[in-house]
């Protein structure tokens, strides 16, 4: 397996964080929003504007983990003729410009599934995908493409919420790589911010049964959050603030809307650390 | 994994589902991370409470003087008469208290949700006879109830959505998605995300992540047991055949269970065609969908070649579903149950045609089934019996009857 992983962009960049003596800034964009070359631009800026880790959203028809705001970007891009293959095409244009910047999918199972995990997960290796995250596969589901993405050299990041207990906890780490994602409420994308102090604790507690970076999201929707939620995680995720402010502005202005956003999480991110 | 080596065949067919939930390839637990402790813990609950004689004590006592079982097995002589072929009975569940068979699984799902000491009630619902029976049980056990529903069936059944709010529910209007029944499933199911340490999601169709499937179908069975015992005592001998209409499939089951080791009893589900096969308008997850996953589980689903939903359509809400139960994808996988398809306008003619033959509205849902029945029964022998599940009545319906054939419900003109 390590073959695979032999440029390993989610290992290396979680390192040079450490060495940076920073948390990083995970961006998520839907891919295809508003349409195939506006999101282009948001994503090929988003390097550049501070973003550490890209997520890029896979559209999905009924997206049940997701609040309004993605909700609302999966339709937009889905209306604007959005597939799983044209998000595909998104990395691959992107990736020789920029070859460090891991690139993570985010979405639901089933377009996935039809498409064929098989054909799936070579297409993304090839263009340039380093891992995924599946929302409704937990391990009980291991066997669909956790294990399959995995052989095929993807980091497969598993969610960790509230809910997952001491008992439970060993079986979401089993199988998880590149990083942990820790959920920090019970509840949906863009939800009501968690309390830093409870998220501390909790990251503890899984600390102690792993190795791996952890990156914090749902809910984070400031500057003033995500510095303070990067003072006890590895990583700070933002979805749904970057995903409206991207909606709220016109196709033309959006990529400079979602890179002024992300350059302001960035440098409270970086004040912090200094 | 090909279907067939999957799903080859059984010593029974009443076994299911294996122990991750899985009834052949169909069903699992496709869920969030948050979700899966409670469904894990609702499914050691409803182990429990299974071995339990003081719940199942209960159950039986509500399904008797609450919900009115066992419901009649009744001869629908007339009807028999018109076909002039198979000999036809109808298991009237639409005789329970509400009006449907919804009632037996919400009376079975409620009593887990107070043993497992959750203290609210979600639940979705397309036509509203879900959210009606889950807010019945809901207030009987004094419990707050929030039904989620589309945003346009809330315009299309205002009569049930009065009728929740009288029985003390919340009823959210769901804007998102296509604003209908599956939508309104996601919204349940993020409702539960957000509140999953006190709340109990009560599912209404054989669907979802295991173990909702085996406990639905498990609490619906009781319309199988019943009918077997009935026709046994009446013709000394068991039907020749089953048929029941299907959506996501609970009153199907609930029949067909019961019956599924027992070869020689042919069974048929009836899906709906809405405007025809062809259209693309229609809500037949089997005659025109492919395996996928949504709400949790593997089954048969109408997608696009994206693998995103597609929008169901039938005349009927209850079968406007772009799903089916993963029991029922396994039976159709590997032969022990056929699934044909009606349409719209042939569901109409069936409501009319047995309001006027035996003096029963059904519900447009149960109307595909007769459509079916009276497309078959004329071709088979007098000696054929024939069990059909009337699985709700059709005053809900009379609405919807009375646009499609063009009356005023003001004036009564045509």
């Amino acid at each position: 397996m390590t073959d695979h992983f032999a440029t390993d962009r989610l290992a290396a960049r979680f390192a040079s964080l450490k060495a940076e003596g920073r948390a990083g800034l995970v961006t998520y964009v839907m891919a295809g929003d508003p349409d195939f070359d506006v999101s282009f631009d948001i994503l090929a800026g988003l390097p550049a504007a501070g973003a550490d880790i890209i997520e890029l959203g896979m559209s999905f028809t009924d997206p049940m983990a997701d609040g309004p705001a993605i909700q609302a970007a999966a339709l937009r891009a889905l209306k604007a003729g959005t597939t799983l293959n044209t998000s595909l095409d998104l990395v691959r244009r992107f990736r020789p410009q920029d070859q460090d910047t891991p690139v993570i999918l985010m979405g639901y199972y089933n377009p996935i599934h039809h498409k064929g995990v098989d054909s799936f997960l070579s297409e993304a290796k090839a263009a340039g995908v380093d891992g995924l995250i599946v929302v409704d596969l937990p391990p009980e589901e291991d066997a669909e493409l956790c294990l399959p993405a995995k052989d095929a050299g993807l980091h497969f990041i598993r969610l960790a919420t509230p809910t997952t207990d001491a008992e439970r906890l060993p079986a979401v780490l089993r199988n998880t790589s590149g990083f942990l994602y820790y959920v920090s409420i019970t509840g949906i994308t863009g939800s009501a911010s968690a309390q830093t102090d409870k998220i501390g604790s909790a990251l503890a507690h899984i600390r102690e049964k792993t190795d791996l970076p952890i990156a914090v999201g749902f809910g984070i929707k400031t500057p003033e959050q995500a510095a303070a939620m990067g003072d006890v995680a590895d990583a700070v995720v933002v979805g749904s603030a970057i995903v409206d402010a991207i909606a709220t502005a016109t196709p033309e202005e959006a990529p400079a809307a979602a890179h002024g956003f992300v350059a302001s999480l960035r440098d409270a991110l970086e004040r912090k650390a200094s | 994994m090909g279907l067939e080596s999957a799903n080859s065949r059984p010593n029974s067919f009443r076994a299911g589902p294996d122990k991750d939930g899985h009834f052949g390839i169909f069903g699992g637990r496709y869920v969030a991370e948050t979700l899966m402790p409670n469904i894990l813990e609702l499914e050691a609950a409803y182990r429990q409470a299974k071995d339990d004689d003081a719940f199942k004590a209960e159950f039986d006592d509500l399904l008797e003087h609450y919900v009115g079982r066992p419901s009649p097995l009744y001869f629908a002589e007339r009807l028999t008469e018109h076909c002039n072929g198979a000999k036809i009975y109808f298991k009237r569940d639409e005789l329970n208290h509400t009006g449907a068979h919804k009632i037996n699984n919400c009376v079975g799902q409620i009593l887990l949700a107070r043993r497992m000491g959750k203290s609210r009630i979600i639940a979705e619902t397309g036509a509203g006879q879900h959210g009606v029976a889950t807010a019945t049980v809901a207030a009987r056990f004094g419990l707050p109830c929030i039904i989620y529903m589309g945003a346009r069936d809330i315009e299309r059944q205002a009569p049930n959505v009065f009728r929740m709010k009288l029985l003390g529910a919340e009823v959210r209007a769901v804007t998102s998605g296509s604003a209908t029944l599956k939508d309104a499933m996601n919204e349940a199911l993020r409702d539960w995300v957000t509140n999953v340490e006190d709340t109990f999601y009560i599912i209404g169709t054989a669907a979802g992540p295991h173990p909702y499937p085996e406990l639905v179908r498990d609490f619906q069975s009781v319309i199988g047991r019943e009918a077997r015992e009935q026709i046994l005592g009446r013709e000394g001998r068991l039907p020749d055949s089953l048929v029941a209409c299907i959506g996501g499939g609970s009153n199907a089951i609930g029949l067909f269970h019961p019956f599924l080791d027992d070869p020689d009893v042919s069974i048929t589900a009836v899906e709906a065609a809405g405007h025809g096969l062809d259209t693309g308008e229609h809500a037949a997850s089997i005659a025109g969908g492919t395996p996928g996953v949504l709400h949790g589980n593997r089954t048969y689903l109408l997608q696009d070649d994206d693998g995103q939903i597609i929008e169901a359509h039938s005349i009927s809400a209850g079968l406007d579903y772009p799903g089916i139960g993963p029991e029922h994808a396994w039976l159709h996988a590997i032969g022990r149950a056929s699934y044909v398809s009606v349409t719209d306008q042939e569901a109409l003619d069936a409501f009319q045609t047995l309001a006027q033959l035996e003096g029963i509205l059904p519900a447009l849902e149960p109307s595909h089934a007769i459509a079916h029945v009276l497309k078959v029964a004329p071709t088979l022998p007098k000696d054929h019996l024939m069990i059909v599940n009337m699985c709700g009545r059709g005053d809900k319906d009379i609405f919807t009857v009375a646009e499609a054939l063009g009356v005023d419900m003001g004036t009564g003109a045509q």
